[in-house]
């Protein structure tokens, strides 16, 4: 057999291997269409069932024996699917985000309807910034990164957008599950059991697509982002699994019961939560990191050791770090001080990774004044290092009683999501776009400074709002009179934080009008090929094709 | 030692493998010693599962969200001791599938609430908060009013929390249904048999409509047991209950 046969024979085993992964999904969707009891389940088993048609309608049409056109080495098509997915959720997870900072400063913008009550937004924020809008960043990066470092094609005919378009119908199952009331109130792993085994299928695929491609690698060493990738993506499956074990109350319901109890139940959800953290916003964009600023600096990774050290001893001390969220709770003691522990330490992995990124930029410093997207990127990387000097000192039980339970959490998490996840996503979709489109440029690096400057403005008044609410709420609920009785009703301590959230939620207005002239000017990047300020911007800005002929012309 | 790194670059299942041990190292040490060691949680009287009402209440507070904005667990400090009452034990979310402890405190503690207000008190707040509380900033609740209950459901609720280990008895899930309707009506025939099932419930028309168990019938029985099961003036934490 010649090599085109036997891809072809693939190929054609790969269509009808999707074929008939979609008709069991469309048999499934009916399924609960026709049978559940359950208004909720119903409309998710039609989304199920309608993605499933489309996608079986789609791979038809472009079986095998259709395919003249040679393809492209690379596999882009779901990266750039994703790449879009990315900044569509990004910009929906921010506004329904400012719509609740308002609401906590005016209550009435509740309408009292279930669907638009605080309880209900807020784990369609935190799910749609960290899981629609960072996943789809880091499903599109990763892919994008693994082919190129590895000099391979992505594994799988049909696979790379089974995970694109998976990884989405569960964000919206999860999203639209929110506003209907289904929840199983698990902190950032709110999405129920059927919505929980449908991800499991998802990340498996793309577990398999990801090493699949590392396995074909023509490079003989895996680049260190990959190795952050791939933790990222092999330890949110044990997450995953381990937090979500629940049992349904019935198989065409949607509400299920949480395996564990109490104690043993806050101690896995934390596990989970501060690794969603660890695994999910940290290792999985410093694979980020470690592609996208040495590849826009046009400069080596600073310190080869540094990464081998910093990435072994990240990853093994974040699992420990859970606890902190339970100081003086009834977890028992001994797991509280371990936590605490271990977080202090994560300080050195954390800043290791920090100096690795920034210094990377050695003899390029000059960039950070002509170069907006390479300035997002270290200002990013300062930001983390902000946050992980930050969460160390919260989680000493001492800062932590008067912390926990107030708005310095919520500051602390939105230095290090707006300012690390947020500004470093930005950074590499502004690097992707015009790489994945062949163009010569962004449309404009004027509107890029314009959101520079926006969003680091916005995070600021975000971050210094909750600083103040939330240390002035913490001290105010220990405050004693001089007769030793509280001094502070509670409901003092709500009406002492209504400035600091009228802040807050002004700063995150300046971060959506940011990140809506990002959309902007990617979606005039992907429109046409005319840059308004083209000679202002690097060559590294323009697609890897194109740069020979460009660097030629000049 | 570094130079030895070169194998994990070179095989990637080798790399999967480490990255799998290392990051269970954790987990294992700090979650499987809570399901043994057995000073875990404290041997208390008064823990019972919860009734087809309170549970029906503590669904729809997961449902709507409240954990974001409430926590329900005291910590063992001087001024939360003081605001909220004794500090919150393991033991009293033994039967809580998942926990409720909650992480930010936008709204006060919940976890002892029970009995601090009235059953009117309740109805007026869900409905609007800022009629009871002028600087409160929760939302209202006004449709918990309008949703009956369907008492159907119970039994299977009931079942599925005994797989996951809360002891309900055979007894109590044949009565799901009945229970549901007789801890909000104090008229009915099976008030008593509740309350002798469950020690302490409260059995009340929470919601002020006769004849109807809905929602808000749910919530209120649900926040006005919160934290009244374990009684302490038996419980003695210098005792053997010590962690």
């Amino acid at each position: 057999m010649t090599a085109i046969e036997e891809r072809e024979e693939t190929s054609a085993f790969s269509d009808a291997l999707a074929v008939l992964g979609a008709a069991l999904g469309t048999i499934l969707g009916l399924y609960l269409v026709a049978f559940s009891p359950d208004p909720v389940m119903k409309f998710h088993g039609a989304l199920l069932g309608g993605t499933s048609v489309l996608g079986a309608l789609y791979v038809l049409t472009q079986l095998t024996g259709n395919q003249t056109a040679a393809r492209e080495f690379y596999h882009d098509g779901p990266i750039k699917f994703a790449a879009i997915a990315s900044v569509f959720w990004g910009i929906a997870g921010f506004i329904v985000g400012d719509i609740i900072a308002w609401q906590m400063a005016f209550p009435w913008l509740n309408f009292d309807l279930p669907w638009t009550s605080f309880g209900r937004l807020r784990p369609l924020h935190t799910s749609a910034v960290i899981f629609a809008f960072g996943g789809n960043a880091l499903i599109a990066t990763s892919f994008y990164v693994v082919q190129r470092t590895s000099k391979a094609r992505l594994f799988g005919r049909w696979s790379p957008w089974f995970v694109v378009i998976g990884y989405n119908l569960f964000i919206v199952i999860a999203g639209t599950g929110y506003i209907l009331g289904v929840t199983q109130s698990k902190e950032y792993a709110e999405p129920e059991w059927y919505a929980d085994l449908w991800l499991t299928v998802v990340w498996v695929a793309y577990l398999v697509v990801f090493a699949g491609t590392l396995m074909k690698r023509k490079e003989p060493h895996i680049y260190v982002a990959n190795w952050f990738y791939l933790a990222f993506i092999l330890t949110i499956a044990m997450l995953h699994i381990v937090n979500n074990l629940a049992v349904p109350v019935s198989f065409a319901g949607t509400k299920s019961y949480i395996l564990f109890s109490g104690v043993q139940d806050a101690m896995t959800q934390w596990w989970y939560g501060h690794n969603a953290v660890g695994f999910f916003l940290t290792a999985g964009f410093l694979g980020m990191m470690y592609y996208f600023i040495p590849k826009r600096a046009e400069r080596p990774v600073y310190s080869y050791r540094l990464s081998i050290v910093h990435f072994w001893s990240l990853i093994f001390l974040y699992i420990w770090a859970g606890p902190h969220h339970l100081h003086y709770t009834a977890l028992p003691d001994w797991a509280q001080t371990l936590g605490a522990t271990f977080s202090i330490m994560l300080w050195m992995p954390s800043w290791g990774g920090m100096i690795n990124g920034l210094m990377t930029l050695s003899g390029a410093w000059d960039k950070l004044r002509t170069d907006p997207v390479i300035r997002m990127m270290v200002v990013s990387v300062a930001f983390y290092g902000m946050s992980t000097f930050e969460g160390p000192l919260m989680s000493l039980k001492a800062v932590n009683s008067l912390s926990h339970y107030t708005d310095w959490t919520i500051g602390h998490v939105h230095s290090g999501a707006l300012g690390w996840v947020g500004m470093i996503s930005f950074g590499a979709l502004y690097c992707l776009f015009p790489w994945l489109w062949k163009r010569r440029g962004l449309y404009s690096m004027r509107l890029v400074e314009w959101h520079f400057w926006l969003s680091t403005i916005g995070i600021l008044l975000y971050i210094t709002a909750m600083w103040v609410s939330g240390i002035l709420q913490g001290l105010m609920w220990r405050a004693y009179d001089e007769l030793g009785f509280l001094k502070y009703s509670f409901v003092e301590t709500v009406d002492a934080m209504h400035i600091p959230y009228i802040i807050r939620a002004s700063g995150g207005l300046l971060f959506i009008i940011g990140a809506l002239i990002m959309a902007y000017n990617l979606w005039r990047t992907v429109r046409s090929e005319v840059s308004v300020d083209a000679e202002s911007q690097p060559l590294v800005a323009a697609a890897p094709a194109l740069r020979s002929t460009l660097a030629a012309a000049e | 030692m570094l130079s030895k790194h070169g194998i994990f670059e070179r095989h990637s299942w080798l790399l999967s493998i480490g990255i799998l041990v290392v990051v269970a190292i954790g987990g294992l040490v700090e979650i499987v010693p809570l399901f043994y060691i057995k000073s875990t949680i404290e041997k208390v009287e008064g823990m019972r599962p919860y009734t087809p009402l309170e549970l029906t209440g503590r669904d729809i507070y997961i449902r709507e969200g409240c954990y974001v904005c409430h926590s329900q667990m005291i910590r063992s400090l001087r001024d939360e001791v003081e605001r909220y009452g004794h500090y919150s034990l393991a033991a009293e979310s033994m039967y809580d599938h998942p926990f409720q402890w909650g992480s930010k405190r936008t709204g006060p503690d919940l976890a002892r609430v029970g009995g601090k207000y009235s059953n009117s008190w309740h109805l007026a707040h869900m409905t609007n908060p800022r009629s009871v509380v002028p600087e409160s900033i929760m939302p209202g609740y006004p449709w918990l009013a309008e949703r009956k209950l369907d008492p159907e459901e119970m039994a299977e609720k009931l079942k599925t929390l005994a797989i996951v280990g809360v002891p309900y008895s055979e007894e109590m899930i044949a009565n799901a249904a009945a229970d549901l309707e007789a801890q909000s009506n104090p008229e009915a025939d099976g008030a008593e048999a509740v309350v002798q099932r469950y020690p302490k419930a409260v059995v009340g028309d929470f919601d002020g409509k006769p004849g109807e168990v809905t929602e808000l019938d749910a919530m209120i029985a649900y926040l006005q047991m919160l934290g009244t099961l374990v009684d302490f003036t038996k419980y003695d934490a210098a005792g053997p209950n010590l962690r």
